[in-house]
């Protein structure tokens, strides 16, 4: 899956082609230096993240490959993938004939850090980042709004702060938070987001210091990943269940890279436990599937792989054609090329609004 | 025409009414730390004793919880053969180890005294304690009467189901021929999701999907069937249509990332369609998707009928899905399940 084909722009490039997951990186730590204080600057490289885990680095469940990264997406000059514009432009952008990408930086970006001050700094120096570094040189590309989610009031203040710029196409939360999203804590972020006219993104990721099961703490790399579906299905749950979508009616969810077969069982479970506990629920006023077909985008990467591929159109058709976003997942291992990864037996205009025209509609490119 | 005639109910929850039941089944010390240490019950969170859907309305007798009498009028209106009893009294939650084993016991006597030894239509799953050892020494313990054809537990336990601390327990469960079910329920150990606490009871409810996923994905990579070839696991109040999403990523990744768990050798999908089976109450799935969902589950021997009484989830008798393979749904599946079953009357 690593192997590139040969550069040409697809057929599909003419159909616009939008890529909701792209993960820049930066070249060394020093790289937000520039943007943060001499306190956070000496906080960075002394004691560096403190995420809700263990490790000072690398992961709890070792990556199946280095920095989860396709081999072949390291730098001619060795340096990190995603980390040099040209070498991304040439390999992604340019290769594929990609009209509008959309910037999600992961880690070191501070998110989800147990020092709420550190957070707050690191999210206003990596959205700086990559408007110094990526998206004013290369006009395709868009940024999201790195935010300090578990400081709520702080994460809303850096949203107002970069409202009204176009270069900023949506909030960007991790999924794995330290209380289920729903939770009113929570609130003043969507309170921004909808203010601003901006969809809140959730990309699968980050450590919400709780088990990652449930029932307890898995073993393997394997099931962390699979893990990604239950806890994206726990925050959209409780964003439902809480009343998200009533409060702020005007709200855009997109789930990015957290699979999406699941979303169709997960309205029908919630429709058929509704009626047995609506009298706990009052504050609801529609059925739960409504408020999840009227709020809630996916992303395709990784999308799930049935033996039969019918049934991943029936789950599609559930899911709704209009809600479901081509996602590259550059430079991660388990990349998806857009020739390959939308399956060609799908009518050629439904294709195309996969390919870029929902993008276009719930961002607004 | 009652329409069940035959059927093997696969979930049915005999009502603990207090404490004060199961005293005359309590070891001594045990039954006497009662009045002690004023122990007030067992009942869980996952449950609430008056909440609507513990226990439907046209089910509580003068506002208390059904008793034999009841379940005994529910398999006359269904016209079930068989009802499997799995008892839901919150044991499972007690922190003391010793405590947790002697009020599990008391529980498991309980059932056979009071339901298995007064309708022989009745079957149960011996409730299994929390330390590996006392689990083990229950299964000894319960196994030659074979009125008991499973062991229980909660699917949110402490430790993922499939973790090697928890083989012993499988090794006696497959020298017994019985299956392991894993029903809705919590523990508490964790928050009911892997994010943490949950401001409401529907949010328990909903998280309970989530947990049969990662309970599947647990026995399957730590490699519990590779090694128990014997051991079939049966997921009770889990629903049903979250297995195809999640077997469809699980098999993804399983391709991508297989050199981590080298011992499974073939698509996750398949394991399960051998090892694995589902309590279809409730079945999640709206009729106008359930022929595709069948569809999806990629076969008819999967599911198991189960009433769930008295858990509201229905009014009236319950329907079956759409397409639905009737006999094998309602009978056939559990029979060949059940080994202990063999002599059930057509």
């Amino acid at each position: 899956m690593n192997m590139m084909l040969a550069n040409a722009k697809p057929a599909s490039a003419t159909l616009g082609l939008c890529d909701v997951d792209i993960h820049p990186r930066a070249q060394s730590r020093h790289a937000f230096d520039p943007w943060l204080s001499a306190e956070m600057r000496h906080r960075m490289h002394t004691y560096g993240l403190r995420p809700r885990h263990g490790y000072v680095r690398g992961t709890p469940f070792p990556k199946s490959q280095p920095l989860a990264s396709r081999r072949d997406a390291w730098t001619p000059q060795g340096g990190s993938p995603a980390s040099d514009l040209a070498f991304f432009r040439e390999q992604h952008l340019d290769h594929y004939g990609i009209d509008v990408g959309l910037l999600n930086p992961l880690q070191p970006s501070g998110q989800g850090d147990t020092n709420d001050g550190f957070s707050a700094a690191m999210a206003h120096a990596v959205n700086e980042w990559q408007l110094a570094e990526w998206v004013v040189p290369e006009p395709r590309l868009r940024a999201s709004i790195v935010v300090p989610y578990e400081d709520p009031e702080a994460s809303a203040r850096e949203i107002r702060k970069r409202a009204g710029n176009p270069r900023f196409s949506q909030v960007l939360l991790m999924s794995r938070t330290s209380m289920p999203l729903g939770n009113p804590r929570y609130w003043p972020i969507y309170e921004a987001a909808q203010e601003a006219g901006l969809p809140v993104g959730i990309h699968a990721f980050g450590y919400s210091g709780w088990a990652m099961t449930n029932g307890g703490w898995p073993s393997f790399y394997i099931e962390e990943v699979s893990e990604h579906a239950t806890s994206c299905q726990s925050l959209l749950i409780s964003m439902v269940v809480e009343g998200v979508f009533e409060r702020f009616p005007r709200l855009k969810i997109v789930l990015i890279e957290c699979g999406m077969a699941w979303l169709p069982s997960v309205a029908w479970r919630l429709d058929k436990i509704y009626p047995s506990l609506r009298c706990e629920v009052p504050h609801l006023k529609r059925k739960p599937s409504e408020y999840i077909r009227d709020h809630v985008w996916v992303s395709t990467q990784p999308i799930e792989e049935p033996e039969r591929p019918e049934h991943l159109r029936d789950t599609m058709e559930w899911i709704g054609w209009d809600k479901i976003l081509y996602a590259s997942d550059y430079p991660h291992w388990d990349f998806d090329d857009p020739r390959l990864s939308i399956p060609n037996w799908l009518p050629a205009e439904t294709r195309a609004a996969i390919y870029g025209g929902n993008a276009r509609a719930v961002y607004g490119w | 025409m009652r329409g069940f005639e035959g059927a093997i109910d696969a979930d049915l929850h005999p009502m603990v009414p207090g404490l004060d039941a199961l005293r005359p089944h309590l070891e001594p010390f045990w039954a006497d730390s009662i009045d002690q240490r004023g122990l007030e019950g067992f009942e869980s969170q996952s449950y609430p004793p008056t909440a609507p859907r513990t226990v439907r309305a046209d089910w509580r007798p003068q506002g208390r919880f059904p008793g034999l009498a009841e379940m005994q009028a529910w398999l006359d209106q269904t016209g079930a053969a068989i009802g499997i009893l799995n008892p839901i009294y919150g044991v499972q939650l007690i922190f003391n180890p010793d405590m947790n084993r002697a009020f599990t016991a008391g529980l498991n006597n309980w059932v056979r005294a009071e339901w298995l030894e007064r309708d022989t239509r009745l079957r149960a799953s011996i409730v299994l304690p929390n330390e590996t050892e006392h689990a083990v020494a229950e299964i000894e313990r319960l196994a030659p009467d074979r009125r008991f054809v499973q062991a229980m537990r909660l699917v949110m336990g402490e430790i993922p189901h499939g973790r090697r601390t928890h083989w012993p327990i499988y090794a006696a469960l497959e020298k017994h021929g019985l299956p392991l079910c894993l029903h809705a329920g919590s523990a508490y150990r964790h928050p009911v999701t892997s994010l943490g606490w949950v401001s409401w009871y529907m949010e328990d409810v909903a998280a309970q999907q989530q947990a049969f996923q990662s309970a599947v994905a647990s026995l399957i990579t730590e490699g519990v069937f590779v090694q128990f070839p014997g051991l079939r696991v049966v997921l009770a109040e889990s629903g049903v249509s979250w297995l195809p999403a999640f077997l469809w990523r699980m098999s993804k990744g399983w391709k991508g990332v297989r050199f981590e768990i080298p011992w499974q050798a073939e698509p996750p999908a398949e394991t399960v369609r051998r090892h694995i089976r589902l309590t279809a109450q409730p079945f999640d799935a709206p009729d106008e998707a359930a022929a595709q969902l069948l569809g999806h589950l990629g076969s008819q021997e999967l599911m198991l009928w189960a009433s769930d009484f008295p858990h509201w989830n229905y009014d009236g008798l319950p329907s079956l899905p759409p397409g639905v393979d009737r006999e094998k749904f309602l009978r056939g599946n559990a029979a060949a399940l059940y080994h202990r079953l063999e002599r059930v009357p057509a």
